[in-house]
């Protein structure tokens, strides 16, 4: 199918010796923004480690691209969790940018083509986070947010067709990860970029879901929101019984799942 | 000190200079200063940008026990410390980025490795000139063959930094990232450990071990705080070893005390510098300096 990003048919995956997660089914379209939801330590990294092909699968059949995993996918711009970066960084945030669009060159093309189109690729990945004020601004200096969108320009700049974003809202406060999140809409919207986002809560996303994909307890459920996070289908992945709420925006809260379930912590 | 004929500098430092020029070892140690504060230079920025000033500090004890081992075998300190370094440079790289923040377990080795070098020293009869100068460097016994080395060595380590200095600036600010991209980080960070080992080996010649900090660290840590673009700031270090390595080799000629102390003093005067500025009161000139100071 043309507009197939991913595909897995009975996935499993093993850490360390144990299986971390088995019989994961999920297909993933153009232009499509998923929610990788789950407890801490489910196997949610994994799963984007996979996609990279990092690690490859103990059993089942995944497919990106209609083609195995392979590292240094082009067509995947990736924004992990954990950053080097810190306060100490003096660097300004446009090399980082420029990185993610050349990084992995050995030498930087420094004909007038190589430099122009660098220049306007980084320029558009700016543009598009709305972070072009931030170009010349040192990455230790800028807030949780800010760096966010700088990452995010980054993973842009290679021109990617799927992103794959883990835990960009985990240090934000609940207004800038509002924000990030329309963006990230925006941006799927805009560009036709399907997207896999890893969260501990679902509540920010929610109006702009197109299917999440729920890890939990070694099993992993997909499908469309109001299919999934049901009181009966989270019961059943948890094996206990699972209480979905609802409040009268739309919110959801999720009780009894997990102790560790960050869903129902406040 | 009146018996001997003394040379004293006065205000021309042109006519200063041809007097030190003459002398073969002074020219010996500008030229080798000059290659080993290019690299030191270089290399300093990407540990600092790794954060692994702790292992170039770990590198130059290692070195330490390198040195004297080779004294006790009859061999120049230079071999001994090219090995030992660069042995466990990429012992350090092979064990991981995280394994470089490991300060407990690499403590206790370097604690056996000077315990070690020690020892070497107390099987040779000679040994508190050649510890000393181990320690602290002493950069006006340097011979032709020694410069010659010193160069050959340090323009291969450039060149191929010349070659991996994108993808190595990439895995140190976004390992992650530049792993999924397939880089081989792994790759790259043995290449790094190994240039700052070489680097570490030839800067202890004028330097030495237990002042290596100042030429493996300082430059960049003082750079990167003068500017965000990766190449002005490796160029503002490099400039900055340069200045102190000749500084301090041009006043230990007319002074008693050692070539390392007046480097030390000045890459440290220079470092307080740069920590004070973002205190003093906003000025235009020091605009590439603003922002950071809130934040460090």
């Amino acid at each position: 199918m043309a507009g197939e990003i991913a595909r897995a048919d009975h996935l499993e995956v093993e850490y360390g010796g144990h299986v971390v997660w088995s019989d994961a089914n999920f297909r993933i379209q153009r232009g499509e923004l998923v929610a990788v939801i789950g407890p801490n330590g489910a196997g949610k990294t994994t799963l984007f480690r996979l996609l990279l092909g990092l690690i490859r699968p103990s059993r089942g059949d995944l497919r990106v691209f209609e083609e195995a995993p392979r590292r240094g996918n082009r067509k995947i711009g990736y924004v992990p969790q954990s950053h080097a970066v810190d306060r100490d960084t003096n660097v300004e945030a446009v090399q980082l940018v420029r990185l993610g669009f050349s990084g992995n060159r050995w030498v930087p093309n420094i004909t007038p083509r190589g430099i122009r189109a660098e220049r306007s690729a980084t320029d558009e990945a700016l543009r598009s986070v709305g972070a072009t004020e931030l170009a010349k601004k040192s990455l230790g200096a800028m807030s949780g947010g800010e760096l966010q969108r700088i990452f995010l320009a980054e993973a842009l700049a290679g021109s990617p067709e799927l992103l794959l974003l883990d835990e960009p809202l985990a240090s934000l406060d609940l207004r800038r990860a509002k924000e990030l999140v329309d963006l990230v809409d925006g941006l799927v919207r805009t560009r036709n970029v399907a997207t896999l986002l890893v969260a501990h809560d679902i509540n920010p996303l929610i109006h702009c879901l197109d299917k999440v994909i729920y890890i939990a307890n070694g099993q992993v459920a997909t499908g469309l929101p109001s299919e999934v996070l049901t009181t009966e289908s989270l019961s059943a992945l948890y094996g206990v019984r699972v209480e979905v709420l609802h409040d009268s925006r739309g919110n959801m809260v999720i009780v009894g799942g997990e102790d560790s379930h960050p869903d129902s912590e406040p | 000190m009146t018996d001997i004929t003394w040379v004293w500098w006065g205000w021309n430092i042109v006519y200063d200079l041809r007097v030190m020029l003459q002398y073969e070892f002074v020219r010996n140690a500008f030229e080798a200063g000059t290659v080993i504060a290019i690299l030191a230079g270089v290399v300093s920025y990407l540990v600092v940008l790794r954060r692994s000033s702790f292992a170039a500090h770990a590198l130059g004890h290692v070195g330490f026990s390198g040195a004297a081992g080779a004294v006790l075998f009859g061999v120049a300190p230079i071999y001994g410390l090219l090995l030992f370094t660069t042995t466990s440079g990429s012992g350090i790289a092979l064990l991981g980025q995280k394994a470089s923040h490991r300060d407990v377990e690499i403590g206790t080795v370097l604690a056996f490795m000077l315990g070690l070098g020690l020892l070497f020293l107390s099987f040779y009869n000679g040994f508190a000139t050649e510890a000393y100068s181990i320690l602290f460097g002493s950069i006006v016994g340097i011979s032709n063959s020694q410069v010659v080395f010193t160069v050959e060595t340090s323009l291969a380590v450039l060149a191929v930094l010349a070659v991996v200095y994108r993808q190595l600036l990439f895995a140190s600010l976004d390992e992650e990232v530049a792993e999924a991209k397939g880089m081989h980080t792994l790759v790259l960070g043995v290449i790094f450990m190994l240039a700052l080992a070489v680097a570490i080996s030839i800067a202890v010649t004028i330097i030495g071990v237990l002042l290596i900090f100042a030429l493996t660290v300082t430059p960049a840590a003082i750079a990167i705080r003068l500017s965000r673009r990766p190449l002005v700031a490796v160029l503002i270090s490099v400039l900055v070893a340069l200045f102190a390595t000749w500084a301090g080799i041009f006043i230990a000629f007319y002074e008693v005390e050692p070539t390392s102390f007046f480097i030390v003093t000045i890459v440290f005067v220079l470092y307080v510098i740069v920590r004070i500025l973002p205190f003093l009161p906003r000025t235009k000139s020091r605009r590439a300096v603003e922002g950071h100071g809130q934040g460090a």
